[in-house]
């Protein structure tokens, strides 16, 4: 067999090769500018995650505030560490992560009514320890002298619980029971017998 | 009077629900006995806590006031009677929570009529900020149903309102305060309306009425002297007398969703208001009591009463003669806004207007609900032209974004889409669910958003802090580089030589005037 | 003009992709769940569509008919469609980041729409000139678009509504779009 024929044998198996090796060089240049020019710097979605959290900088989702919480949950993480925010944030951040939401997760938590911190004064030493942990400057006072919690600041993150050394700190209820209650929702109708019985919502 | 025809623009939606009203107007008011015990409410707007001014075992003169005002936004409370104050505490009231509510009982010394009565003004000469103190001394508030403190209505109306509504509509059926009010001392209602008339400054005043009304009409048209003010006769329908349908229904006016009638220059106040306003200024007389009307088919005698505040709802179903074998429900208010009572030994505040004692034949007990049939009957009665449909479909699925895009913000909780309702769906629970599902949110919102400034705040501070004991830190570590090496060991040296030598000099100092002392002696 | 026109109400309403030929019925039950995901997704399939007609139309016509390379149509046309997606998920990932996460693995899945391919190799076979290609491509892509935005605005009510248990999620959604399919039905009749 010559050269020629060798070639001409093999053109119609070359042709098609070379043709998509020439498109797959175009398009990955194509990509490769595109993907130069539209780079994402940062990520703007830890923002948006950020703005749904409570802000209390508890620290009980296992990160050392809300913003860093809200960079894992964007990275992908788990939705349902966060007992501040309890079930409206889970769905919330479900809602704009299209993910489902789920119920949170009890080893971090659990979501209970808003909180203030209050400090027995009888009990108080001026240490000054509480001061340094509210992430929110919430305590007014200094060394050797009544630290009281401004009530309208707090967030009930209950930091600066742990850190007292004489434990006169109290976590209460930040509403009495009168500004708390609203109308409860009504029962749904029974829509077929089996709801009844298994009293599922239809 | 003017005596224009006046023009009446129509209510959208609304209701014909049976009036039942002529039951309580068969007799002229009466005055209630004054009851044994007295069960004062002292609950301030938004459950800010009260301050008390009496104690437990005070004797109390009909009159006194019970709590402090709390700045200019309290609600002031006074002893309805002369007696011992037997208790402070949490007693149960008509709320739609059930919860108590911080109450003064008053044990009541029938001999002692004595009533301290704040000073007679002159109201014509009298100061715009005097009458306004004078309606805040007196504890008087809303007393159509809201009982939003009047000084504070007052306050934001001045020099905004061009006209004044009076309200004299009641349109829910049972309820005939307003009217028996009207028949009988129209005269002071007027005088009310003409103090409001100076207070604020309105061009005029519309005095709103529905139609089956006559006896109530004709007393009100007779002592309406004055050409500001107009009595307006509309068709009787459910709910014009609410505040934003009657003012369409008077002047075509439509409220802005989201604002108070205020802001559009109009000012609403009810006819029991305007009289409790009339006695304060004119008598100087606290608001002390109320009419309220008493029916229902469990009574012998339904009628209005002339209550004072405290008097226990049981008092005033024995004086109707009520039969407690044929009470099935005890309502606070109407059977379209009013709430159930469990018991009757709650005690009548300043805004219950009404309570119906009725049986099951004339009220039946709602059925159970049923699935939603999208009908739309809710939709043609909604006087405020929402979608009420679409309204407990969101707040079943609590998509309270969508909700608050249906307008359920502007809902009146008036409760005629629940009234024709075929499923008998408690829709105007619902509502009320979500809104405050609502106010919770952005409650919530606002906090957080409020905590993450404060916080950020906390962390330039800490690093500012952090950075100026930094720099304090470097600044001493330099000075002591910058001191030559070798005069450091001798200078070191001087100075313990130094110190040495004072503390000599202070020995021989303390001998030598030892010496001194012995020798004086 | 008029041509083009029904061949554009052809492509939306009467032979509609998604109701009528059963076509991208994956994206079309995936990202219906809400309205925003659905305009979202509508967006990206219109100029995915729109632009990968048009590239194949000039592959096939320009390079693989004068090479004789038409056996290659299917893989150098899914070539195309795929940097097409490439191209406008890194567009979105730039320009609207939230979107971008919701859409999720359905982004990259336009690829294997087969609208996408169908649409291509539809131009083929009725050999449309370069411009009806691209019209056809984006009445396509419009009907599309169209039908997922209907259909999410109606799954959205149902969510909220009272289903019976046996029918909750993709059951009354799937009766749904059949219920909508014999509705555009009645389109034939403008054929």
């Amino acid at each position: 067999m010559t050269a020629h024929s060798l070639l001409s044998s093999l053109l119609p198996l070359l042709t098609p090769i070379v043709m998509l090796l020439a498109l797959a060089l175009l398009f990955g240049g194509l990509l490769g500018f595109a993907a130069t020019r539209f780079r994402v710097e940062g990520n703007p979605l830890v923002d948006r995650v950020n703005a749904l959290l409570p802000q209390t900088q508890c620290g009980q989702c296992g990160h050392p505030g809300c913003k860093p919480y809200a960079a894992a949950i964007a990275a992908g993480g788990a939705i349902n560490k966060c007992p501040p925010g309890g079930k409206a944030t889970i769905a919330a951040l479900a809602d704009l992560l299209g993910v489902a939401a789920e119920p949170l997760d009890a080893t971090h938590g659990v979501e209970s009514s808003r909180k203030v911190a209050y400090i027995r004064e009888a009990e108080c030493i001026g240490c000054t320890k509480c001061i340094q942990a509210c992430p929110v400057d919430a305590i007014l006072g200094s060394a050797r002298h009544m630290h009281t919690v401004i009530v309208s600041e707090c967030t009930g993150c209950d930091l600066c619980v742990a850190p007292c050394p004489v434990d006169c700190i109290d976590m209460i209820p930040a509403q009495t029971a009168l500004q708390r209650w609203h109308w409860p929702l009504p029962e749904p109708a029974a829509l077929i017998a089996s709801d009844r019985r298994q009293g599922v919502h239809a | 009077m003017n005596n224009a025809l006046p023009k009446l623009w129509s209510l959208p939606g609304g209701i014909h629900p049976p009036e039942n009203k002529s039951q309580s107007l068969s007799g002229p008011i009466r005055v209630a006995a004054l009851p044994p015990q007295l069960i004062v409410p002292v609950t301030q707007p938004d459950y800010a806590t009260p301050q008390l001014c009496v104690q437990v075992g005070d004797r109390v003169h009909k009159g006194q006031a019970l709590v402090r005002a709390a700045q200019s936004s309290g609600l002031l409370a006074h002893a309805p009677a002369a007696g011992v104050v037997s208790a402070i505490a949490g007693y149960p009231v008509p709320n739609a929570s059930g919860l108590p509510e911080l109450c003064v009982v008053i044990d009541t010394d029938p001999t002692d009529t004595r009533w301290a009565k704040l000073k007679a003004l002159d109201y014509p000469g009298a100061g715009i900020d005097t009458l306004i103190e004078r309606i805040a001394d007196a504890g008087i508030s809303g007393l159509g149903g809201a009982g939003f403190p009047t000084q504070l209505k007052l306050h934001s109306a001045l020099q905004q309102v061009d006209t004044l509504v009076l309200n004299a509509a009641e349109c829910e059926p049972f309820i005939t305060a307003d009217t028996a009010l009207l028949c009988e001392r129209a005269a002071e209602v007027v005088t009310g309306c003409m103090i409001l008339l100076q207070i604020t400054v309105a061009a005029r005043c519309l005095i709103g009425i529905e139609d089956n009304k006559p006896q109530a009409i004709a007393a009100l048209q007779q002592h309406c002297s004055d050409a500001r003010l107009q009595v307006v006769v509309i068709p009787a329908r459910y709910p014009s007398g609410a505040e934003n349908q009657l003012i369409h229904i008077l002047t075509g006016k439509e409220i802005p969703s989201g604002t108070l009638a205020v802001h559009s220059g109009i000012l609403c106040h009810n006819v029991g208001t305007a009289y409790a306003i009339a006695r304060a200024v004119v008598h100087g007389e606290q608001l002390l009591s109320r009419i309220t009307t008493v029916s229902g088919a469990a009574l012998r005698e339904p009628a209005n009463y002339e209550v004072l505040t405290g008097t226990p709802v049981a008092a005033l179903l024995q004086h109707s003669g009520v039969d407690h074998t044929q009470l099935s429900r005890l309502l606070c208010g109407g059977p379209l806004m009013g709430i159930e009572l469990p018991h009757a030994q709650l005690p009548v505040t300043k805004t219950t207007n009404c309570v119906v004692a009725t049986t099951e034949a004339e009220l039946p007990s709602p059925p159970p609900a049923q699935a939603c049939i999208r009908c739309g009957l809710c939709v043609d009665v909604c006087p405020v032209q929402l979608l009420p449909q679409q309204l407990y479909w969101f707040a079943r699925s609590k998509e309270y974004t969508k909700a608050q895009a249906h307008n359920l913000q502007d809902c009146i909780e008036c409760g005629a889409c629940a009234y024709v309702c075929p499923s008998h769906i408690p829709l105007v629970q619902y509502y009320r669910n979500a809104k405050a599902g609502i106010r919770e949110q952005s409650d919530k919102h606002q906090r957080a958003d409020y905590a993450k400034q404060r916080f950020e705040v906390h962390q330039q501070r800490v690093a500012l802090v952090q950075a100026q004991n930094d720099q304090r830190r470097a600044e001493r570590a330099a000075a002591v580089k910058a001191q030559p090496a070798a005069a450091a060991g001798t200078s070191a040296q001087d100075a313990i030589t130094a110190a040495l030598a004072r503390v000599q000099a202070k020995k021989a100092a303390q001998s030598i005037d030892a010496g001194k002392q012995d020798d004086s002696k | 003009m008029t041509d083009m026109l029904l061949l554009l109400v052809g492509a939306i309403l009467v032979n509609n992709f998604v109701l009528t030929q059963f076509l991208g019925l994956c994206p079309f039950m995936g990202t219906s769940g809400k309205l925003e995901t659905a305009v979202g997704m509508a967006a990206a399939t219109t100029f995915v569509l729109t632009l990968s007609s048009a590239c194949t139309y000039l592959l096939y016509h320009y390079l693989l008919q004068p090479f004789e390379l038409v056996f290659l149509r299917t893989i150098s046309y899914i070539l195309v469609i795929a940097v097409v997606v490439n191209f406008t998920e890194m567009v979105m990932h730039k320009t609207a980041p939230v979107l971008y996460r919701v859409l999720g693995i359905f982004l990259p899945l336009i690829t294997t729409n087969c609208a996408v391919l169908g649409v291509a190799l539809i131009n083929d076979n009725r050999a449309n000139t370069f411009a009806e290609s691209v019209f056809y491509g984006f009445g396509a892509a419009a009907g599309f678009s169209l039908v997922l935005i209907l259909f999410s605005a109606m799954r959205e009510r149902i969510a909220a509504a009272d289903v019976p248990e046996p029918f909750q999620g993709p059951a009354i959604a799937l009766i749904t779009a059949g219920v909508m399919s014999l509705a555009f039905m009645g389109f034939a009749a403008l054929a």
